[in-house]
This record gives C-alpha cells, sequence and structure tokens, in this order.
C-alpha cells in the first residue's frame, strides 16, 4: 500500500491517516483552493516504522520513567525516544516511495531538488481541547532526497520533543495513541506577492475583492515597507474597478542563508504593475472561492510562485475570516423596508453617486 | 483654469453666416429680453443628439422632443426636484440646461402630486404600456397615409360633384399641418413612459450603489438589459437573411454588384423568389433605421439607401461562409444575467435589503422594456416618414420653381414652409406667378452659404456658470454630463495622452485607432479597429462585430450607443470629450470599459 497521499488526490476519507495540517491541505486542494503543491507520508508510515522496529514497546519503555514535574525525567526519556526514532530501519519500499514523491513534485514544479518544507502533521493536532500549536517541528528550505528522508526522520522525532512529552501529560494524552504524518511542500518563492480582502475594506462593499501585491515575499505588503499596487476587482463581472500603482522601492527575496532579506527594486521594475491582468482576476478568483469555501468574507495571504508555471503559479498561503467590516452591514442602511415611490422621490431628489469617473481614481 | 465658460452674449458670428438668426424661431434665441436668466443658466451643447449644425427644419424635430420632456418633468408628474430642459440654438448649434426647482418648499409641495401621478403610472405599467404601441403604431398609420401632391391645373371634377366645397390648396396647407401636429404628438407620446422608466432605473441604480458602492454601471445596466429588444431588430433581421442567402446558395448572386442589379440576379435564381419575399418583409418596418442619431433630415436611413444593409449582410454572409455563427446566443445571455442577479443578491447582508432589491429590480425589469424600444420606434420609424413627407413638400416646391432640390426644404423653418406654400396656393389660387422662385431661390443660396459657414465653427462644450455639482438625472445618465466632465472641460484636454469617460461596456482592447467622423465613414473600419468617433448610432452594430472596442466623444452610460455596445459586447468607454479632437488614426490605443479610460500607447507605424 502506498504510503504518500498527494494534497491534489485527497478523498474526504484520507483524513485519520493524515493529521490535521495535512488533512486540511488536502481539503483546501479539493475545494480549488490553490496551496503549494506537495504530498503527504501517512500515519501508516509511521506505525510501520514503529511495528517493523519493536519501537512502540521500547519507547513506552523509556517514557514510562517520564515523571510529570520533573524536567530532567522528561529531557532524559525524550533524548533517547528520539534517537530511537532517528536510527529505526525505514520500512522496505517507504525510502524509496519518499524519494519519487520528491522526484515528482521537483519535476511538477519545474526545478531540480526544489526547496520543500517539510511539516509534522500529528493526529492530535487542533484536537478540540488542545491545538498542540508549534508542539511538533516543521522545517523550512529543504532541498535535495537525502535531506527530505532526513527531515522526515526528524519530524517523528518531534513527537518525542521535551516540550511535546510535557504538553501531553499535561493534557492528559496517551503517548501511544498519537501518529504523526509528515507533509512535504513546496517552498513558496513569490515574484509578487500580498493579500487580498474579500470585501472593499474602505467602505465593506461586498461585492468587490480588495488586493494589495507587491514584488516578492509578502513580508514588504504586510510590514508597510512598501505601498503596494491596489487593486479592486468586482466579484461578479471579474472586471477591475481599480487600478493604483505604485512604485515599489523595496522587495524581500531569499538571501544566501535561505533567509529572507530586503533589498532595492531596480528602477525599471518599480513602477511597474506587478500582477497582469489574468493574474489579477486569478488571485480575486482565489479569495472569492476561500470566501464561499468558508462561508464569511476572508483575509487572504497568497502568492505567485516564480518557479511553478501559470496559471498553478497563483498559490493561497493563508486564509483567515475578516474581522472589522464582516460585523457591520455595508454601508449606511439603504432604505429597505420603504416603499418603491418613496425611494424613487428620494432618489430624484439626492445628487447621484458612484458615477463612472469617480471609480477612475 | 478658467472657473466658467463663456458667456453666450460673448459669442461671435462665424465669417458668411451673418443674419443666420433669422433662420430659426426668435423662441429660441439667446437675447438681451431674458438675458440676465440666460447668463445665470449652464448651457451644454447636446452632442449626444445633435453633433452638427441643426438645419432650420430639422431643428423643430429637436425642439419637440425637448419641449416634449419638459413638459413631462414640470406639468404632467411633477418631478419634485426637476421642471424641464431649456433649449436654444447658437450659431446653428443646441445647447442645453437644466433647469431645477429652486425653492425646497415647492419641491416638497411638488412631491405628493408626483407620487400620485407617477404612482398611477407604475401601478398600471402594464396596461398603459400595452396601450402606447397600438398607440404609436397608429401615428405611425398617419403620417405614413399622408399624401403630398402638387396643386392640379384644375380640380377635379368629383370636388365638384360630391360637393366638396374646399380645394387641393386647403388639403396641401392643412397636410403641412397636420405632419407638424403629429410630430409634435409624436414626441408627446415618447416621453409619456420614459422619464418614469429613468426614474425606476435610477432607483434600482442607487440602490445597488447603496449596498455595493464599487460596483460597476454596467453590472447593473446588465441585470435591467432586456434579452429580446426591437432595437436589435434590424440588425438581427440582417443576419437573418445572411443566414438564408447561404442556406439558399444565394451567396454568390448577392455579393456583388449594385442594389438593383443584386436583387435581379437573386431573381434569377430558383430560391431568389423565397429570399426576395424575406428582403421585402425585413424592410417594413425594419429598415426605417437611422445612420445616425436620427434628427437629421440628411441621415440616411436604409430603406431609402439599400446599399447600407446590403453591404452589411454581404459582410455577414462571408463571415457566415468563414463558420461563424450569427444568431445572438439569447440562452447564454439570459443565463448570464441570471448568474450575475443571482450572485450580487447572494453578496447582499440583510434580507430586508435583499426584497428591496428584488422588488427594484423587478421594476426596473418592467420599465426597462420601454426604454429600449421606444427609440426604434420614434426616432428611427416616424421619423424616417417624417423626413420622407418633408421632402414630398420639397418635391411639389421644386415642382413649383421655388427650389432647386427637395432637400432645400429643410433650409425653411417650420414657421416658413407653411408661407413658402401659402404664396404656392396664392399663385394657383389667382392664376398668376408666385414670388416664390425668385425670392426663395436667392434666399435658398443665402442660407447655404450661411449653413457652410456655421459648419466651420466648433462650439464649446459648455456656456456659462457651470453649476457645483450636477444632479440632473437624466442629464447625468442621458447626456453624460457630469461635475467632472464639466471639470475637465474646463480645464482643456490634458497632454498625457490619456482620456476618461464613462465605463460603458465592460472589456479591455487594444488596437489601432481609427477616428470616423460620420456615418459615411464606418465602412472604413478594418477588422481589429477600435472605433473613435463623437458618437455612434444603433444601425452602427452590425460593424461591432468586427472591432475591438469603440470610444465616443459624448453620450452617458444609458446613451443608446451604450445599449447597444453592452449588448453587442463590445468594450466601450463614452463622453470622452476630446477622443476625435486628440486620437489620431492609426494610433495604438488602449480602451478599458471597466475603468472608462483610453489609453494612447504609441503612434503607430
Amino acid at each position: 500500500m502506498s504510503h504518500i497521499t498527494w494534497f491534489d488526490a485527497y478523498a474526504p476519507g484520507d483524513e485519520p491517516q493524515l493529521g490535521g495540517k495535512n488533512a486540511s491541505l488536502g481539503v483546501m486542494t479539493a475545494a480549488g483552493l490553490p496551496v503549494p503543491p506537495g504530498f503527504a507520508i501517512t500515519c501508516a508510515a509511521y506505525r510501520e516504522l514503529l511495528a517493523s522496529n519493536g519501537l512502540a514497546e521500547s519507547l513506552t519503555e523509556v517514557l514510562a520513567d517520564v515523571v510529570p514535574d520533573s524536567p530532567a525525567t522528561v529531557s532524559a526519556a525524550g533524548t533517547v525516544a528520539r534517537a530511537l526514532v532517528m536510527e529505526a530501519q525505514l520500512p522496505a519500499g517507504l525510502d524509496d516511495e519518499i524519494r519519487a514523491a520528491y522526484a515528482e513534485l521537483s519535476q511538477r514544479c519545474v526545478r531540480a531538488d526544489v526547496p520543500v518544507a517539510v511539516r509534522s502533521s500529528a493526529t492530535c493536532e487542533d484536537s478540540p481541547d488542545a491545538s498542540f500549536a508549534g508542539e511538533h517541528d516543521t522545517y523550512l528550505w529543504i532541498r535535495s532526497p537525502d535531506a527530505v528522508v532526513e527531515h522526515v526522520r526528524r519530524c517523528w522525532a518531534s513527537l518525542f520533543t521535551d516540550r511535546a512529552i510535557a504538553y501531553r501529560r499535561a493534557m492528559g494524552y496517551a503517548d501511544d495513541g498519537i501518529a504523526m504524518s509528515v507533509g512535504v511542500q513546496k517552498m513558496v518563492l513569490p515574484r509578487t506577492s500580498g493579500v487580498a480582502f474579500t470585501l472593499n475594506p474602505h467602505n465593506g462593499d461586498r461585492s468587490q475583492v480588495a488586493i494589495d501585491a507587491s514584488w516578492g515575499f509578502g513580508e514588504a505588503v504586510v510590514s508597510g515597507s512598501v505601498t503596494p499596487d491596489n487593486f479592486l476587482v468586482d466579484k461578479v463581472l471579474g472586471t477591475v474597478t481599480r487600478r493604483t500603482i505604485s512604485s515599489k522601492t523595496v522587495e524581500h527575496t531569499l538571501g544566501d542563508d535561505d533567509t529572507v532579506v530586503e533589498v532595492d527594486v531596480d528602477e525599471t521594475r518599480r513602477d511597474e504593475p506587478c500582477l497582469s491582468d489574468e493574474e489579477i482576476a486569478a488571485v480575486a478568483k482565489l479569495a472569492r472561492k476561500s470566501e464561499k469555501h468558508y462561508g464569511c468574507p476572508q483575509d487572504v495571504e497568497w502568492a505567485i510562485d516564480a518557479d511553478l508555471p501559470a496559471p498553478d503559479n497563483v498559490l493561497l498561503l493563508q486564509s483567515r475570516p475578516e474581522t472589522v467590516w464582516s460585523r457591520k452591514s455595508p454601508g449606511p442602511s439603504r432604505r429597505g423596508d420603504e416603499g418603491y415611490l418613496e425611494s424613487i422621490v428620494h432618489t430624484l431628489m439626492d445628487p447621484l453617486h458612484g458615477r463612472a469617473s469617480q471609480q477612475v481614481r | 483654469m478658467a472657473d466658467r465658460f463663456p458667456s453666450p452674449f460673448d459669442m461671435t458670428v462665424p465669417a458668411g453666416a451673418e443674419g443666420w438668426e433669422q433662420l430659426y424661431p426668435y423662441s429660441l434665441m439667446f437675447s438681451d429680453d431674458r438675458r440676465e436668466y440666460e447668463e445665470s443658466m449652464f448651457w451644454f451643447h447636446d452632442g449626444v443628439h445633435t453633433p452638427e449644425v441643426v438645419p432650420p427644419w430639422d431643428a423643430t424635430v429637436f425642439e419637440f422632443a425637448i419641449i416634449s420632456l419638459s413638459q413631462y418633468n414640470t406639468r404632467h408628474y411633477l418631478i419634485p426636484p426637476a421642471l424641464g430642459v431649456d433649449i436654444r440654438v447658437l450659431n446653428g448649434y443646441m445647447f442645453l440646461t437644466p433647469v431645477g426647482v429652486a425653492d425646497p418648499a415647492e419641491i416638497e409641495s411638488r412631491v405628493p402630486h408626483f407620487m400620485e401621478r407617477a404612482g398611477f403610472y407604475f401601478e398600471n405599467w402594464d396596461r398603459l404600456y400595452a396601450a402606447w404601441m397600438p398607440k404609436v403604431r397608429a401615428l405611425i398609420d398617419d403620417l405614413d397615409a399622408l399624401t403630398i401632391s402638387p396643386l392640379p391645373e384644375k380640380e377635379d371634377l368629383s370636388v365638384i360633384t360630391e360637393g366638396l366645397g374646399s380645394g387641393s390648396g386647403f388639403e396641401l396647407t392643412t397636410t403641412y399641418n397636420r405632419l407638424v401636429d403629429l410630430t409634435l404628438k409624436l414626441w408627446n407620446y415618447h416621453f409619456e413612459f420614459l422619464n418614469l422608466g429613468y426614474a425606476a432605473y435610477l432607483d434600482f441604480f442607487g440602490f445597488c450603489k447603496g449596498v455595493f458602492p464599487n460596483i460597476p454601471d454596467q453590472a447593473i445596466a446588465k441585470m435591467v438589459a432586456g434579452i429580446e429588444v426591437d432595437l436589435f431588430r434590424p440588425d438581427e433581421e440582417l443576419k437573418r437573411l445572411a443566414t438564408l442567402a447561404v442556406d439558399l446558395d444565394l451567396a454568390s448572386a448577392l455579393m456583388s454588384g449594385s442594389v438593383d442589379e443584386t436583387l435581379a440576379a437573386v431573381k434569377e435564381h430558383p430560391a431568389g423568389e423565397q429570399w426576395l419575399a424575406e428582403w421585402e418583409k425585413a424592410k417594413e418596418p425594419w429598415f426605417n433605421f437611422s445612420s445616425g442619431t436620427a434628427f437629421y433630415s440628411a441621415d440616411k436611413v436604409w430603406i431609402e439607401n439599400l446599399d447600407i444593409p446590403l453591404g452589411f449582410i454581404r459582410s455577414y454572409i462571408a463571415k457566415r461562409q468563414r463558420g461563424e455563427a450569427l444568431e445572438r446566443p439569447t440562452e447564454v445571455i439570459t443565463k448570464e444575467r441570471d448568474r450575475i442577479v443571482a450572485e450580487y443578491s447572494e453578496l447582499i447582508g440583510s434580507e430586508e435589503d435583499k426584497k428591496a432589491f428584488e422588488m427594484k429590480l423587478g421594476l426596473a425589469r418592467t420599465v426597462f422594456p420601454y426604454v429600449e424600444n421606444h427609440n426604434f420606434y420614434v426616432e428611427h420609424w416616424a421619423h424616417s416618414i417624417i423626413w420622407r413627407k418633408m421632402r414630398d413638400f420639397g418635391r411639389v416646391l421644386v415642382g413649383a420653381g421655388f427650389f432647386t432640390d427637395p432637400d432645400d426644404v429643410f433650409l425653411l423653418n417650420r414657421f416658413e414652409v407653411p408661407q413658402a406654400l401659402f404664396d404656392y396656393y396664392h399663385g394657383w389660387a389667382v392664376g398668376v406667378p408666385s414670388r416664390g422662385p425668385q425670392y426663395w431661390q436667392r434666399e435658398i443660396e443665402r442660407r447655404r452659404g450661411i449653413m457652410n459657414a456655421l459648419r466651420q465653427w466648433s462650439p464649446p462644450p459648455a456656456l456659462g456658470a457651470p453649476p457645483e455639482t450636477i444632479t440632473e438625472p437624466f442629464t447625468i445618465m442621458l447626456w453624460g454630463i457630469t461635475s467632472e466632465s464639466v471639470q475637465q472641460w474646463l480645464g482643456g484636454a490634458d497632454d498625457s495622452g490619456g482620456l476618461s469617460g464613462f465605463a460603458a461596456s465592460p472589456g479591455i482592447a487594444e488596437g489601432p485607432a481609427r477616428v470616423i467622423l460620420s456615418a459615411d465613414g464606418i465602412n472604413e473600419l478594418q477588422d481589429g479597429e477600435i472605433l473613435v468617433a463623437p458618437l455612434t448610432a444603433p444601425s452602427w452594430a452590425p460593424v461591432f462585430g468586427k472591432i475591438a472596442a469603440t470610444v465616443t466623444d459624448v453620450g452617458g452610460i444609458m446613451s443608446h450607443a451604450a445599449i447597444v455596445c453592452r449588448e453587442y459586447g463590445l468594450p466601450a468607454v463614452t463622453g470622452t470629450a476630446f477622443a476625435t479632437k486628440t486620437i489620431k488614426s492609426g494610433q495604438r490605443i488602449r480602451v478599458d470599459g471597466n475603468a472608462g479610460t483610453v489609453t494612447v500607447l504609441d503612434n503607430g507605424g
């Protein structure tokens, strides 16, 4: 049986095998929300690792020594447990499966040894009573098959970091009731990135998607170190109702040591729009899909990946509920209860608003 | 930047046009008698209906139109804040000014009357509108039935034997009076529904803008637009005839030669009679279609210039032979309209607003067929007959030696034609020469010179004091005049190569510009070019299939040109004021029909 589940091949029954994080990436992909491409190594792989090495028993034995209030016992048991996982023999074929999947991902991304994030996705994460947020490890900018396999192991082993062991004790979870799926996902290398609101943040207009966009990583937009290009897109017609191109003087790019660094944008690109019309439409569509998927206005982080071919290069990084306007009704209440004649009288007496030439600005 | 436009009283008469004022009714002149009022108003040149000099008789029809619009605002429905639109002619060009009600108490006092009167029409819309069409059709029949004949050498014997007791001279002058009366009545009918139709549309428009401040104007227009619209019928008929020609294997017979040669060649063909029967059927009424705004006697009407529809049919045949579909995909259009409505409705937050949206959309859709359809019956069909009948009078007066060309009749104003006819009657009755042949031949010569001199003049876009804001709904929707366009006129064209106007029909296109100043030029348009014109007419629709976009100097979101461009999916920016002056044929331009902007990209090769 395969130990690999691609995010874009996710089916609802896969969830128990993927853990919370990977399952949600699968759900989003299935809903047409284009998260960065990748695959999950299933929980079954982890369980087979334990079974084929007789690890279940040895781990139980090691962890039995832990005294909840004694960091020294946690640390001692953790060190041994992690070593057991790191040194265990991979089940037959699993090593090949992971390498083959990574090779295929590299091919899809049109890049040899594509940099990936290797993320833990434990079955207990995002439980109703315990989030396990940040308890397990994630590794960024991993490149090469050997490194991927190595970091998959590290993710497994991160079930036994000192803090994970202590957290489980504190929350009342058993050590052997948890399995770990590991996600391998393309690191986004953004040519352009930004945020999108599924309403106009200036007036709460729900028919519009407001996009802020700038060159490189999203830090520039989020931190406010540049004035981004701004686009307003009508959700229904798909037309750009307003565009403001700004001079984007700096961008964040990937430095030599895989950290993000701020550099000057060369003169010729500063005043160029950082999104094409097709990309604007794709970002707006992505934001609208996310809003439909979650059922309320969203605040979306997105990127245009430099490696992936169009149209697969428009990626959703994060989507969370919009909080400011969602709670109020947009604009002044429009006299919805008024009779049609009274309304017509008011319309005739009021100056007309919202004409084309005002929208140009 | 100037803070006001030149005063109408500072305008000078172009050289060679001296005495032009005598050609038009005195009541249309700027004069010292009403100077204070006239100087206090903002007058804009109506380039939407009358971009060119308006010949004296043609001015009758336009005057009737504006007066009829006004009376419905002022006296029929008592639109609370708006009286009529006043009209003046200056150097042969038509200037208009919307007149508001200044006193808030008077506005208030008009409200109950408006609600009673407009309410009656809205409540009984379907019944009243059902009666409108037969009324206008009967009027068109009455116009068509007018016969204009030269006065006979002697009265027919039947006049004696039937004891008629009146003669042909009386018939001739009466028929003219009847033509003028019917024309005025036609324009009364025209505005019976239009002002209210716009008001209901504007209410829906305002509601949408309240709920969705950034919703594009064209999205609102799309939700309301009809699917089967009579204004599109002439073009539909051409497509039908082209399809039929291909199906009947008549294409080769139709593709070359003059109209007469072509029709003769078709007749020779075995299936020719069938096609000719359809052609005849299409002609009445659908070829009563003007190639211009229909406000000029000189506008070419298809039925009198069959080369125009035949030319369009030929290009449709060619298209059809290339395998392209000609039919409007009405099912797709209907589906798209339903989708747009459903999606905006879904985005409305409160149930109450959702209900209001549905109610207002319902009313807008009830009233909108009138807004879309009347244009064919009034401006195109009835006007075609009016111009034709006037030419018959012209022909009679050519026969009497007054004129050399039947079209000379349009150089007389509506009060002068009866004088000429009576002069003819006088001479005929007495049995002596009329003065007309000398008087009018000389006068026509002079007037031709005046008209030519006036044509050399270009009217300023506006006169007088600009208002602080423009709020009169018809001025904005129909004429496309806004506070911003007024500011633009005051500032003149900017030299950055950019223009802005109304986002009249969605889409973005780039291509070489082709500046076309009149209907005669539209055949110069090549595939993929962008039409730049002072304005466009609905009858230009057949070329809309091959061009990439349209830019006009004048017109609002509800101008007929905008309605037709949306229907044909042609990106359009209207009301740019300066497009034909700043853009040159061959320049590559980008038209953004979503944002309402036009950019010159380069000067072409």
